[in-house]
């Protein structure tokens, strides 16, 4: 599904000097696999990011992507961003439908497709109301419909619950997952928070800065569906602690 | 967008018996002092001059001269503006091309170039919509480039990333980004449309108020010239108007007032 191999990437700063914010990463993904992408913040997991959705051009490396070598934005990319960044002139179900727009897809089909998708995310109510009448997380929501309004392959969101408050935040894990199983998307979730990375994924990545590499790519192998009980699964508790350790040595974590 | 009616009428209120509290002033000072109608005439007077014009159809004709002047100025410069503007704020090169020859122009002062654009266009309207337009141009460039530049740049990337080519992204976020902008420029541009108009009728025209004003002035009638004034005042402010509902109707989408609130 998504092959990464040899990926780097140096920004040039000003003054001459170079970082290497990512460093020969190599990354298989199978298809319907929900992998959660975790590290502190400069692991260079943003930068992976910005890459996959083209919006930032690579040093080194080569991506396939459902067969094709990635150039640029890709239609088989469905991204959330950590800001719902939805645009205010437009209601929930319009914002919704911008990227079928932007593709000149068959806005008929994409519409009916968005209304399925709203009562997918529990928003049936709010279809024709504005971004600012909801609340984050609701807003985020709508965010993941837009993301799958041209049925993408591959689902990347990028600290989509990171505004959230934690209650909010649990409750959007579960819809995740509810969501995932039932669309069968390939899903990289991107996060700084380890519990939230091992609850919802099939495998786990560990990414450590200076410079962002992979350190670990763990297969977490929990029943699913998964209830917030498994918070308190002595299993979930080993494999965050398995990562955790990975921060203690090489720094902290934002939560 | 929606404020309670109570409120608009208490303001409206308020603001009716400030001017009738200055009126006042001005009537009594003016009896008191026993002040020459060519100095100062008083607001009665001023207001049977008003009657006056309003019972004459040539007030009228002069009243569309100036108006299609007023109009004609408004949207031939913001269109100008506005079309430069979206030039230099979609294009760094053209940015750095134009831009100081853009300050350079807007330094000049247009009053000072009034009297060669009536040279070259001639006494009629035509002059009068070309130095109307000229003092209009600039505000509505600043304010369309400055809208193009804000739309965020995290936005931006959410367009490209679901493949927006460049024309989409301007048509979908950085035009839209714009019209709060472009709409505070037309605020501005309105009312100066108004003095572009007036300058270039002092310069030299045929009819219009600012010719109507220069009339009076040379037959001692400042009581008549008060009269115009107001009415020009009027037409500014109906206008004004005008341009601040299309304004909260358009970009629905901000909360706060036009730039120069109607209260």
């Amino acid at each position: 599904m998504l092959s990464i191999s040899g990926l780097s990437k140096t920004y040039e700063a000003r003054g001459g000097g170079k970082t290497l914010a990512l460093t020969e990463l190599d990354l298989m993904v199978r298809r319907s696999e929900f992998i959660s992408v975790v590290g502190p913040s400069g692991c260079g997991k943003s930068t992976l990011l910005k890459i996959l959705a083209g919006i930032l051009p690579r040093s080194t490396g080569e991506i396939e992507l459902a067969g094709e070598l990635l150039t640029g934005p890709s239609r088989h990319i469905g991204l959330v961003f950590q800001a719902p960044l939805l645009l205010p002139w437009l209601t929930v179900k319009e914002n919704i439908l911008v990227p079928a727009k932007i593709q000149r897809l068959d806005l008929v089909a994409a519409a009916k497709r968005a209304d399925e998708l709203i009562e997918m995310v529990g928003l049936g109510a709010f279809a024709r109301s504005y971004p600012k009448e909801l609340s984050g997380g609701m807003q985020q929501r709508v965010g993941i419909c837009r993301a799958l309004i041209h049925d993408p392959d591959f689902l990347l969101m990028d600290e989509p619950f990171g505004a959230l408050d934690a209650m909010t935040r649990e409750t959007m894990n579960a819809e995740l997952q509810r969501i995932w199983s039932l669309s069968g998307k390939t899903v990289m979730l991107i996060t700084h928070s380890i519990p939230e990375a091992v609850y919802l994924a099939d495998r786990v990545i560990v990414m450590t800065p200076r410079p962002g590499r992979i350190v670990d790519d763990i297969a977490i192998d929990l029943p699913r569906p998964r209830d917030l009980a498994m918070h308190s699964n002595p299993q979930f508790g080993e494999y965050v602690m398995r990562i955790r350790r990975h921060f203690n040595s090489e720094g902290s974590l934002d939560a | 967008m929606t404020r309670p009616s109570t409120k608009h009428l208490a303001a409206a209120a308020q603001q009716i018996a400030l001017l009738a509290v200055v009126l006042g002033v001005w009537e009594a000072s003016v009896r008191i002092f026993d002040v020459p109608a060519i100095v100062l005439p008083s607001p009665i007077s001023i207001f049977e001059q008003l009657v006056k014009l309003l019972g004459s159809a040539l007030f009228y004709r002069h009243i569309w001269v100036t108006l299609s002047e007023i109009l004609g100025g408004f949207v031939l410069g913001s269109a100008a503006g506005i079309l430069l503007g979206t030039a230099i704020g979609l294009s760094r090169v053209l940015a750095r091309l134009l831009f100081p020859y853009v300050i350079a122009f807007e330094t000049m002062p247009k009053v000072a170039i009034a009297p060669i654009i009536v040279i070259w266009a001639g006494y009629g309207t035509g002059s009068k919509v070309i130095i109307a337009a000229l003092i209009v141009f600039f505000p509505l460039l600043a304010n369309t480039v400055m809208g193009l530049r804000s739309a965020p740049r995290e936005e931006i990337e959410m367009l490209r990333a679901f493949t927006a080519t460049r024309w989409q992204i301007f048509r979908m976020a950085q035009l839209k980004h714009a019209l709060p902008h472009i709409f505070t420029g037309l605020d501005i541009a309105i009312v100066l449309s108004v003095i572009g108009a007036i300058v270039g009728e002092f310069v030299g025209a045929k009819a219009g108020l600012g010719y109507l004003i220069l009339q009076n002035n040379f037959n001692f009638n400042i009581a008549g010239s008060f009269a115009v004034l107001f009415v020009l005042s009027g037409i500014g402010i109906v206008l004004h108007w005008i341009v601040s509902a299309v304004h909260e109707r358009v970009v629905f989408w901000v909360d706060s007032a036009p730039a120069l609130s109607r209260n």
